[in-house]
Order: structure tokens, then C-alpha cells, then sequence
């Protein structure tokens, strides 16, 4: 089991990555490699050329600025997994980086890679669902910016353009103190999720949620925002039964089937995981966990 | 033969120069052209660990790198981890011990995951040690005795280190 023949590039600069998508047939970006490599040794996919963004300069930094993170596309997991402005501004990050993969592949994967290649069970792609991140790309034709809501297109297929490069990613941070919470299910540790739900809430001195997010990944072709729940969790307290109620609508998600886990099942586990993931958010914004 | 680089590395405390093929994995590169075949190849897609090395210092498994990446790079495989020709690394003298191997194909990777895992964390917990090798497949022991080697291995290296 080969890589089949390619020619290799390693550009050094965003720039020239730009100009070689632009004139190149059946080009594949190498980041992290911990998805691509795979690919390629199982002859999944078949590039003429393979650039390699390793060497570019300027992509990998995590930083913060009045509750906003910036986050270079080739940051490395485990880069993240050891960020003190992570485990500080953007816990629930942290809280799914514990799951994504292994400390091998963490030590080479990147957030851009995993948000290029899209896997709908990916967790940081959950996350970014979650926190409403934005997308930085670059082309051609200079920046842009897209929101994340936008940013899948279809299963496994981001909004960028055949001569775009992933450069970054840009989360706004939630309130000290708010509650969070990323829980999955899969048949091993580190494995693809079947299904995983990521939930945040904000509780006012009263007990009532203020502000809730909540996304099930793994279920639909993209992490989805269950906008419905959120609604519904403001004003309410942290009771179980109430969240078990409200998370009954994820049955209701066009789910996928596969030989692992028919759509029946994902719902059924969105709904569980859902739940999980609001009670212990609710518990961690209370300081009960 | 498709696309070939010239690529320098340190492997071992060893440089190398060679022509690689750019398609060639690193794994594939330590075992055919450099003659390192402690590293094993299993699944050859990044889920059975066997072939973790450890990439200036850090494990990763070397089927999912191409060798011309390691340009420039420091790499450490299973044949470097001992401090000498008749003498054991204390993780060696801790998997012997303690029953931590049957048929030995995952070892190298176990061994250079937990060398990481232990600089990182010289005091883990059990749970914090079958996490850090949940990524390393292993068909015979049912991990028990590599869990307890990689403890005893803990306190060894923390003796060693006059902790």
C-alpha cells in the first residue's frame, strides 16, 4: 500500500501556495497529513502534485485579542491541546481536542486540515459550529472571510474555491465562567465519533440559562446548530428532565445511515449525547463540575 | 521510479543523506533504504500505532509522513531508545520484566509512544497511561502488562532522574 506517483512541492510562503493551486492540474494541499496520507496510501485519492504547507511561514500561531482567537489553519492539535489561552478562553476546544484522534496524530494534525477535509464526525469542526467561527481564506483576488455557518457546502466539501487556501480561523470567546461541555460516543477512544454533541451555556445569578449553544456532529452531513433547543433553553434552569424533553427534537435531524449506525440510531443518540453535553455544561456554569 | 529529492536527516544520533522517492513514507524509507526494520508497519494508515517514531522528540507514526518531510528533521526509532549496545533503556528493562510483550510487533511503537508519554507526564495514573496508548493496537497482552510496565517504567526513569 503505496502513495501512488506525484510530483512534490514545498512552498514556503501563502503566496506562492496561491500560485502554484493557480497553475497546477489536480493539486492536494498537504497539512498535517493525518487524513491525506491515508488517502493517499489507499490510493483514495490520486493528485497530480502535492503541496506541502509545513514549510510556509506564518500559519501557525494561537493568539488572543479582547475575547477574540485567532488561530493559524497550520497550528497543530497538540499545539492547541497545551494552549494556555485554549484551556483559558475556549475550554470546550479543549475539551474535544482530549478526543480528537491520538497524541501521535495530535502531535501532527492541524486545525486547518481538520476543517479543509470536513469529516462530519471531525470535533474541531463541531467546535467552530459551536462558537460561530469565522473562516479565514485567501486567494487570488486577496482575503476573505466566511462565517461557519456558510462554510460547509456539502458532505465533506468546504466553501473554499479550488485556488483558495484555509489561512485561519477567528472564535469569539464566551464570558469567564460559562459552562461547556463536549461529549461523544464512538466504539473506541479516539476513534471517529458516531455522534457527539458540543453545548455551552451562560447562567445568570439566578439560575436561568441567559445564553445557550448546542451542535450535534456526526449525525448530518455537517455539525448542525440545534437553534430550535437553544431558543428554548433561555430562561430555563439546569432540571434534567427539562433538557431531556427539549433534546427529544433531534430525532427530528435528516440524519446519515451507515454499517456502523443506522440514521434511527444517530438520532437516538443525538438526543442522549445532547442531553449529557447541556447537563454538564449546566453543572461546570454552576460550579458543580 | 517516479520523483526523487535529496534529503539530509539525523536518524539516531546518525546523519543520512539520501535520494528518496517523494511518494516513499517515511516508514518506508527507515525500513527499505536505511535497513531500521525495528520500525513495524501494520495497518499503514494511522490506526495501529506500530510504527510511531519519535520526530524531534515527539511521536508520531511515520506511515502518515512522507520521508521528504523529515528534511532537516531529527528522528529516533526503536533501534536508538537504548543508551548502549549491551545496555537497556529502563522502558526495555520495565516491558521485559513485567510481561509487557508476547509476540513483539507492536512494541516499538508502544515503547517509543510511552518514552514521549513519560517526559510529558513522569507521574501518570493508570488511566492517564491507557490513554496515551490508545492509539497503539496491541493483539496479544490485553494491555494488562504493558500498562504495568509502562508504571513500573514511570518509576524507574523517576529514580534514575532522583525524583
Amino acid at each position: 500500500m503505496k502513495p501512488p506517483p506525484f510530483s512534490y512541492h514545498d512552498p514556503s510562503s501563502v503566496g506562492e501556495v496561491i500560485s502554484l493551486l493557480g497553475e497546477l492540474e489536480n493539486p492536494k494541499l498537504l497539512a498535517g497529513g493525518q487524513s491525506l496520507m491515508p488517502m493517499l496510501n489507499m490510493r483514495y485519492v490520486m493528485p497530480d502534485h502535492v503541496i506541502d504547507l509545513n514549510k510556509v511561514e506564518g500559519l501557525s500561531y494561537i493568539e488572543e485579542n479582547g475575547g477574540t482567537i485567532s488561530i493559524g489553519g497550520m497550528t497543530r492539535q497538540r499545539e492547541l491541546e497545551y494552549s494556555d489561552v485554549i484551556r483559558a478562553k475556549c475550554p470546550l476546544m479543549y475539551d474535544a481536542l482530549l478526543q480528537v484522534g491520538h497524541r501521535q496524530t495530535r502531535n501532527r494534525g492541524t486545525i486547518g486540515g481538520s476543517l479543509s477535509h470536513l469529516d462530519p464526525a471531525a470535533e474541531l469542526p463541531t467546535v467552530c459550529a459551536a462558537h460561530d467561527a469565522t473562516i479565514l481564506v485567501q486567494g487570488p483576488n486577496g482575503e476573505r472571510e466566511i462565517p461557519f455557518p456558510d462554510f460547509p457546502v456539502a458532505y465533506m466539501t468546504p466553501a473554499t474555491e479550488m485556488d483558495e487556501l484555509l489561512t485561519g480561523v477567528k472564535i469569539q470567546a464566551w464570558s469567564d465562567g460559562h459552562g461547556y461541555a463536549f461529549v461523544e460516543f464512538a466504539r473506541r477512544h479516539g476513534d471517529f465519533a458516531i455522534t457527539s454533541a458540543a453545548a455551552m451555556l451562560e447562567v445568570g445569578g439566578d439560575g436561568g440559562i441567559t445564553r445557550a449553544s448546542l451542535t450535534v456532529g456526526g449525525v448530518s452531513a455537517a455539525p448542525i446548530r440545534m437553534n430550535e433547543i437553544e431558543q428554548a433553553l433561555i430562561g430555563q434552569a439546569g432540571d434534567e428532565e427539562k433538557f431531556r424533553e427539549l433534546c427529544e427534537s433531534c430525532r427530528e435531524i435528516d440524519a446519515l445511515g451507515d454499517v456502523y449506525a443506522s440514521s434511527e440510531y444517530r438520532q437516538h443518540l443525538a438526543t442522549v449525547m445532547s442531553r449529557r453535553a447541556l447537563v454538564k455544561a449546566y453543572d461546570r456554569a454552576t460550579g458543580k463540575a | 521510479m517516479g520523483e526523487s529529492r535529496k534529503i539530509s536527516l539525523s536518524v539516531n544520533g546518525k546523519t543520512y543523506e539520501e535520494e528518496v522517492e517523494v511518494r516513499f513514507t517515511l516508514a518506508d524509507f527507515l525500513r527499505q533504504q536505511l535497513g531500521l526494520t525495528g520500525t513495524h508497519l501494520g495497518c499503514e494508515h494511522g490506526v495501529c500505532g506500530a510504527c510511531t517514531i519519535l520526530l524531534n522528540g515527539r511521536s508520531a507514526r511515520s506511515c502518515l509522513m512522507l520521508a521528504v518531510q523529515a528534511d532537516g528533521q531529527e528522528i529516533t526509532t526503536i533501534e536508538g531508545i537504548a543508551p548502549s549496545e549491551d545496555e537497556m533503556h529502563p522502558l526495555q528493562e520495565a516491558f521485559r520484566d513485567n510481561h509487557g510483550l508476547q509476540c513483539g510487533f507492536c512494541t516499538p511503537g508502544m515503547l517509543t509512544t510511552l518514552i514521549e508519554f513519560l517526559g510529558d507526564n513522569p507521574d501518570p495514573t493508570e488511566q492517564e497511561v491507557r490513554e496515551a496508548i490508545s492509539g497503539n493496537l496491541c493483539r496479544c497482552t490485553g494491555y494488562q502488562g504493558i500498562v504495568a510496565a509502562a508504571l513500573d517504567a514511570a518509576q524507574r526513569l523517576r529514580e534514575a532522574n532522583g525524583a
